[in-house]
């Protein structure tokens, strides 16, 4: 799996990520700065990581969407290539066009960083194959803007279309309440493209890799990436 | 040509900011404050003289950059 890294000015998670890509896969992702045109030949994953691009200014992704290399990575997505975007680059994507919805600031004004329980809502996807379908996963969230929003009519089709990737909840499954961590609409933590080739979500499974970080449930979207079949031109 | 662009929530979208601010108004006891929405301003200096012409780049440069029409609506004034 040939992986693209894609690196905007405020960007930091963008070594954990590599080592996550790097650790499943075994081949060293590239990492492309914003204002290259193109992404390299023959890349299967585009990953946008998290951080702060560009300060959060204007709304959180908002500039970084409109980037150069962003065209690129729309055209990778036509042709059926990967893209993941975790935390501010889920924000990035929603911005892009890439994915419905927006990020707004989380229901109680807070910050919120903490372990996260979430539920694998299908398992038959690029990124979930290594779960089981309605496994309870522990990873964790540092976010200060993951509150999803949709119109009513989107949330509808995301929901119809099973569009809906991971949900925030309890360590026993129980979505939603105390569990929902922003107030995302529908507990909703990640979302795919309508042909399920694009991923944005605002936990970080590349931060549970390994036992020492308190968990190596983060694995299996790595895992899954490995084993999807390549699907880029 | 100077303009103004106002980005603001759209209605029925939570504005937890704004919320904020209310509650903060209503500890200063300033009386009579029903609710409060927060926005944006952007306040821009146009190099071209036509007015039509300005408020249709400016139309151009909200739906591309300054407002997510997901959950934003803008308004332009030429001033």
């Amino acid at each position: 799996m040939r992986a693209a890294v894609l690196l905007f000015p405020g960007l930091n998670r963008e070594s954990d990520v590599m080592r996550a890509l790097e650790m499943a896969s075994g081949v060293k992702p590239t990492l492309v700065w914003h204002a290259e045109t193109d992404l390299p030949a023959g890349t299967d994953l585009v990953v946008v990581p998290g951080g702060f691009s560009y300060g959060d200014y204007l709304r959180c992704g908002a500039i970084a969407g409109r980037a150069n290399i962003m065209d690129s990575v729309r055209r990778h997505a036509e042709r059926g290539g990967l893209v993941l975007g975790i935390c501010n680059g889920f924000q990035i994507l929603c911005e892009s066009g890439l994915l419905p919805g927006v990020l707004m600031r989380n229901k109680d004004l807070k910050f919120v960083c903490r372990m996260q329980h979430l539920r694998v809502e299908r398992n038959d996807t690029a990124f979930a194959n290594q779960y089981a379908k309605g496994q309870v996963i522990k990873v964790c969230v540092a976010h200060g803007e993951g509150n999803y929003v949709v119109d009513a009519e989107t949330l509808d089709r995301l929901e119809g279309e099973g569009r809906v990737a991971f949900r925030y909840c309890d360590s026993q499954g129980v979505v939603g309440g105390e569990a929902n961590c922003n107030g995302s609409v529908n507990d909703i933590a990640g979302v795919y493209s309508s042909r399920f080739n694009v991923l944005g979500m605002m936990p970080h499974p590349e931060n549970l890799i390994e036992r020492i970080m308190g968990g190596v449930d983060g694995r299996g979207l790595f895992d899954s990436l490995v084993k999807a079949p390549a699907r880029a031109a | 040509m100077k303009a103004r662009v106002t980005v603001t929530l759209k209605n029925g979208v939570l504005d937890p900011q704004g919320k904020a601010i209310e509650g903060a108004l209503r500890s200063l006891a300033i009386p009579g404050v029903e609710s409060v929405r927060q926005g944006k301003v952007f306040d821009l200096e146009l190099s071209m003289t036509d007015k039509a012409q300005a408020e249709t780049l400016l139309r151009d440069a909200c739906e591309k950059l300054l407002a997510n029409t997901v959950v934003e609506n803008y308004r332009i004034e030429i001033v």
